[in-house]
């Protein structure tokens, strides 16, 4: 089995996984963390394939299209938290982001 | 063989964590368990021979994104809600409880999406002709770096950074407006200083900010560059920010929106230049470039490191001016 099936196999685990939890979390910090997961499935993907060809070089164009997307992931995400934080809270319909414990 | 079996059990552990960082009870076990997966994460990218992604997915993933959720996660239990006190424990929830009707829809649209990767992942063969590998190293000589990864980055696919860079601006931006500041010396004003951390500031900054500067330098023949240098930039300014430092709070008004634009603008100001003298955008002439670049690198580095920080800055509450009311979230529901 290489490295490329191996990783890319465990990417669509990760994607699933992530995308099941975005789906399903109704507590919206879960949210994020979810689709962060799943952001982190997509790259495993990407740079899995850059890794096809055991024996060449890997693709430098799949790791430079990832490492922009990590930069761009955390702004979405500081970006997705300073709107969770501002989502009026407290209200009787929806108790979004209520805490489980704690 | 034997490294097979690291692979397999790489994966594996990375995939377990991830379901315990997202399904335990506990938010914030479940962002440290994050964290961990971010650093398995940087692992797995150096197994895969991707040493700027597992720098950049160290700091910046795990690192900065943790921290950002771990705000997030602890602050929810303090604040109190409007004029009451703080709301008692509900019993903690089992889990979650998907209704059934929802549960096939659900597991249709997972399983689709399972189907469609599986197809792209078989569609795919290791032949040289139908990679861009062969295309980049051609062409390296040209680009005046050695590190291919920097140099698609930079050279030849730099109008995605350029984009990405402006991406970085607009967040900051967003983040500033929905805090209604004209800059983060509120948050750094608000932080108490901690001996412990400033200890830890004394010890590690100067290490910071030559490593940062290290992986700057080095980015062009080695795993590194802006985008590395600007996150570890970012975690020296995170460091003093937590650490109440009061250097902090002297970066304020025009000095932030400087160093906020500096990056974007320099980045543009190297990319539009050639368009003076009727080349297209980003069309650098070959002999100059060399000389560009780690003027261009340090702007992403410094871009980078300032908006990330000023980020999590951007997260921080300010403390309550009165009793039960967080004014620096003024709710939807204010009297004008």
């Amino acid at each position: 089995m290489s490295q490329f099936l191996l990783y890319s196999l465990a990417s669509i685990g990760l994607t699933c996984i992530g995308s099941y939890h975005l789906i399903v979390q109704p507590h919206l910090v879960r949210k994020v963390l979810a689709l962060n997961v799943t952001s982190s499935g997509i790259f495993l993907l990407l740079v899995a394939v850059a890794r096809r060809n055991e024996h060449e070089f890997p693709d430098p164009v799949p790791h430079a299209v990832v490492l922009t997307g990590i930069v761009v992931a955390v702004s979405v995400t500081a970006l997705a938290l300073g709107i969770v934080r501002r989502m009026p809270s407290g209200s009787a319909d929806e108790p979004v982001d209520e805490e489980e414990t704690e | 063989m034997i490294s097979l079996a690291l692979d397999l059990s790489l994966a594996a552990l990375t995939l377990w964590v991830a379901w315990r960082a997202l399904s335990h009870r506990d938010l914030f076990v479940g962002v440290v368990l994050y964290i961990i997966f971010g650093l398995l994460l940087s692992l797995v990218w150096v197994r895969l021979g991707a040493g700027d992604i597992a720098l950049a997915e160290a700091a910046i993933g795990a690192g900065l994104t943790g921290a950002l959720l771990l705000d997030a996660a602890s602050r929810r239990s303090r604040r109190p809600r409007d004029g009451a006190t703080a709301k008692p424990d509900p019993a903690p929830r089992r889990g979650v409880r998907v209704p059934l009707s929802q549960s096939a829809g659900i597991a249709l649209l997972v399983s689709t999406l399972a189907g469609i990767l599986t197809l792209v992942v078989s569609g795919i063969d290791g032949s040289p002709a139908r990679g861009l590998t062969r295309d980049v190293t051609d062409r390296l000589a040209e680009s005046g770096i050695v590190q291919p990864v920097t140099a698609v980055l930079v050279i030849f696919r730099g109008y995605d950074t350029l984009l990405e860079v402006g991406v970085l601006f607009l967040a900051a931006l967003g983040m500033l407006a929905s805090r209604r500041m004209r800059d983060l010396s509120p948050v750094a004003r608000a932080t108490k200083e901690d001996p412990v951390l400033d200890g830890l500031v004394r010890v590690l900054l100067p290490a910071l900010v030559l490593t940062s500067a290290h992986l700057l330098l080095v980015g062009t023949h080695r795993p590194g560059g802006g985008f590395q240098a600007g996150a570890i930039l970012a975690a020296a300014l995170v460091l003093l920010l937590l650490a109440g430092h009061r250097s902090v709070s002297a970066i304020q008004g025009a000095w932030l929106r400087f160093a906020l634009l500096s990056g974007f603008l320099t980045f543009l100001a190297v990319a539009a230049g050639p368009m003076l003298t009727g080349d297209r955008l980003l069309e650098l002439p070959v002999v100059l470039s060399s000389r560009f670049i780690l003027v261009v690198e340090a702007a992403i580095a410094l871009a980078t490191g300032v908006t990330l920080a000023s980020l999590f800055a951007g997260a921080r509450p300010l403390p309550s001016s009165g009793p039960g009311r967080n004014n620096a979230f003024p709710a939807a529901t204010d009297e004008p």
